[in-house]
């Protein structure tokens, strides 16, 4: 296991958790989406409520140099409400599905976050000084008798109790008819791509009155309706190519200066399907929950449901490498399609140096796959057994046979507490790891 | 595995299939086995969350699992069985309890929970012992993909469940129609109940897929009911036809 000994092997220790403590779990506190900013030192969560909240993380204490800053709350504010569709007579759900930073370009910080059918632009910005010394009002803001003025001053900044305020920028709605799943920022930080299930469109950061539909599977009967779009995002490096992924298994990266409309792809990513292990389910876990570029963007990951797989952008007939997440489930897919858990979706996410990658599974378990020395790890989020700067202890699943001292067996494992959703920091080795409704925040050892 | 410590045998577990013998550990045949799963898809399919739009992911997966599953049984004859049996028969009794898919296959044989589902293990009794050596997780490779649309045109359509159908679709645009949207309480009050019926609770998930009438930026600035009323009438022949899979099957 990473951390079973070796120099280079990272010790992970827990650092904060956030949240509620009690088990009753609150509907709207449920956590869905986490997300690093550029720089690290902003984190943000959204929820099941419709709530982002924003963590900061403390500037590193010189005396204090064992660990790293704390991540403390540093603006929460309410993005987006539940809406009713009167056309449909359905309700719109609050969710926030996914939240995206912008690279910070003045001091103030900008996201985008969106629900199922709306995607907001939102500013937050630090207010620590305020005008004082105005001659027409008083300091409570009154106006002041005219003729009582009989001296005159310059208004002056006074410093004042640090204020972070989020206000909503641009609201760019009515763009899309089904579920919005993804929203992926160009690298030429001016345009960005939303996805829903069977449609990408294209939006300017300014314009919110227009939007580029770049591409659409929707046939022209729905009854023939066979596959959606699960996720997609843009190349880190190159503006003009884009990927998405679909619910059997094929990723599709296409350029947008080949035609307006990106239905046929430059290159279509799938793995031929192992014969022996073929079953009503194979199309279903085959079915990709999440595509994410490595930083460097030769690299693409894939997660399905029981495993991440890597690709080479430049080798469209198989993945480089194949990470098996839980194969243990896999003589368990009936009971996971008949609870529905076969239907949930996992992220995966890259480190800073695109050497290791991470996803979630079940009982808070999350997984650590390094490309490197091929070695792997479990470990779990809980509240238990963890201390700060405590190392975590590695978890083992036991499939079938004797149970080994410290092992779980597959059918002890809790399907109701998933990760689905895990980050990691752009440059340090700091993750944060979402439960139902907790925050977990974990760092290396540092000596 | 749900609550734990406690051990549920779906018929996964290859691992008990080689050398035991019926009596002991019985297992589902492979068609009783395709049969549950079938059934448990299309209850899924159906219940769907009436408030919130369903998530066309699972739908479009659990659909794709009915196809294959029907595409096979076609392939094995079995399909043909079951248009035989069905008519008569009270259609419903036909959605098998989730239960039944993780007992072994000595509790069917008890029959109490499902009295149609007793007629229908009978039948392939012939086909068990062929089918005992196969497992859920090793099914047949399908070679020629059939059109889900051209089986279920084949398939008999009680005049009954017609009516019924028609008549609850009715219920629903009416419904639709007398909706003045003022405050999301007066929605609800004027509920049919109706709605909980599963043939309006699949018509509603179904129509909510069709959007193929009201895709374009213009109808989210100015909906109007009369639209989508027409809209949907339109697609009730759609609507009938895979209403029947629902029902027939």
């Amino acid at each position: 296991f990473l951390g079973a000994g070796g120099g280079n092997d990272i010790q992970w220790c827990f650092s904060q958790v956030k949240g509620a403590v009690d088990d009753d779990v609150a509907e709207a506190d449920i956590i869905s989406t986490v997300e690093f900013n550029h720089s690290g030192e902003l984190l943000a969560t959204g929820d099941k409520g419709g709530r982002v909240v924003i963590f900061q993380q403390e500037q590193e204490n010189k005396t204090q140099s064992h660990t790293r800053g704390e991540y403390n709350v540093y603006s929460t504010f309410q993005s987006h409400e539940p809406e009713f569709d009167y056309l449909k007579s359905l309700e719109i759900e609050e969710k926030i599905n996914k939240i995206r930073w912008l690279p910070q370009k003045n001091a103030a910080q900008f996201l985008l976050s969106t629900n199922d059918k709306t995607i907001k632009l939102w500013k937050i910005s630090e207010r620590d000084k305020r005008p004082e010394g105005y001659n027409l009002k008083e300091e409570d803001g009154r106006y002041r008798d005219p003729t009582t003025v009989t001296t005159l001053r310059v208004p002056v900044f006074r410093p004042m109790d640090l204020m972070v305020e989020a206000s909503p920028r641009r609201i760019f709605a009515n763009a899309h008819t089904y579920h919005i799943n993804s929203i992926s920022i160009n690298s030429d930080y001016e345009t960005y791509l939303s996805a829903d299930d069977l449609r990408i469109n294209l939006w300017h950061l300014e314009i919110t009155d227009r939007s580029f539909n770049i591409v659409d599977i929707k046939p022209a009967n729905m009854e023939e309706l066979t596959e959606v779009i699960t996720a997609a995002e843009f190349h880190p490096n190159s503006c003009s190519t884009f990927v998405y992924s679909s619910s059997k298994g094929t990723i599709r990266l296409c350029d947008m200066r080949a035609s307006a409309l990106c239905d046929r792809h430059s290159k279509l990513f799938e793995e031929p399907e192992d014969p022996s292990n073929r079953s009503f389910f194979s199309e279903i876990i085959s079915s990709i929950s999440d595509v994410k570029f490595s930083h460097s963007g030769r690299y693409m990951m894939t997660r399905d449901y029981l495993s991440v797989k890597i690709w080479d952008l430049n080798m469209e007939n198989r993945p480089v490498e194949t990470y098996q997440v839980h194969e243990y489930l896999r003589s368990k897919l009936c009971s996971l399609y008949e609870n529905d858990c076969i239907f949930d979706k996992f992220e995966c996410c890259w480190n800073g140096s695109d050497s290791i990658v991470m996803t979630g599974s079940y009982n808070n378990f999350f997984r650590m796959f390094d490309r490197n020395t091929k070695r792997d790890i479990t470990l779990e989020a809980s509240r238990e057994n963890n201390k700060p700067r405590t190392v975590l202890k590695p978890r083992k699943v036991c499939a079938s046979g004797k149970r080994k001292k410290d092992e779980i067996s597959v059918d002890s494992l809790d399907f109701n507490k998933k990760i689905l959703h895990t980050a990691w920091h752009p440059k340090e080795n700091i993750i944060a790891v979402a439960t139902t409704n907790n925050l977990y925040i974990f760092q290396d050892k540092m000596n | 595995m749900f609550v734990r410590g406690l051990k549920r045998k779906c018929f996964d577990g290859e691992e008990d299939i080689e050398g035991t013998l019926a009596g002991i550990k019985a297992i589902p045949s492979y068609n009783l086995q395709r049969q549950s799963l079938l059934d448990m898809s299309l209850v899924k399919l159906q219940l769907c969350h009436m408030l919130v739009e369903p998530n066309l992911c699972r739908s479009v997966l659990i659909a794709n699992t009915v196809r294959q599953i029907q595409e096979e049984m076609t392939q094995d004859g079995t399909w043909q069985m079951i248009n035989t049996q069905s008519t008569g028969q009270a259609s419903l009794d036909r959605l098998v309890s989730t239960d039944i898919l993780c007992r072994s296959s000595r509790d069917p044989a008890e029959g109490k929970h499902v009295p149609g589902y007793g007629t229908f293990s009978k039948d392939f009794e012939s086909d068990q012992a062929q089918d005992s050596s196969e497992t859920m997780s090793t099914a047949s490779s399908v070679q020629a993909p059939r059109n889900l649309q051209s089986n279920m045109w084949e398939m008999e359509t009680p005049q009954e469940n017609k009516g019924n159908f028609q008549k609850s679709l009715d219920q629903i645009f009416e419904t639709l129609e007398n909706k003045s949207p003022n405050s999301v309480e007066d929605l609800f009050s004027e509920v049919d109940n109706s709605y909980y019926d599963l043939d309006t609770m699949l018509t509603g998930m179904m129509s909510n897929t069709k959007m193929g009438h009201c895709d374009s930026l213009e109808t989210f600035s100015s909906p109007t009911n009369t639209a989508s009323n027409s809209n949907c009438k339109s697609d009730l022949n759609d609507l009938d036809h895979i209403v029947e899979i629902l029902v027939e099957s």
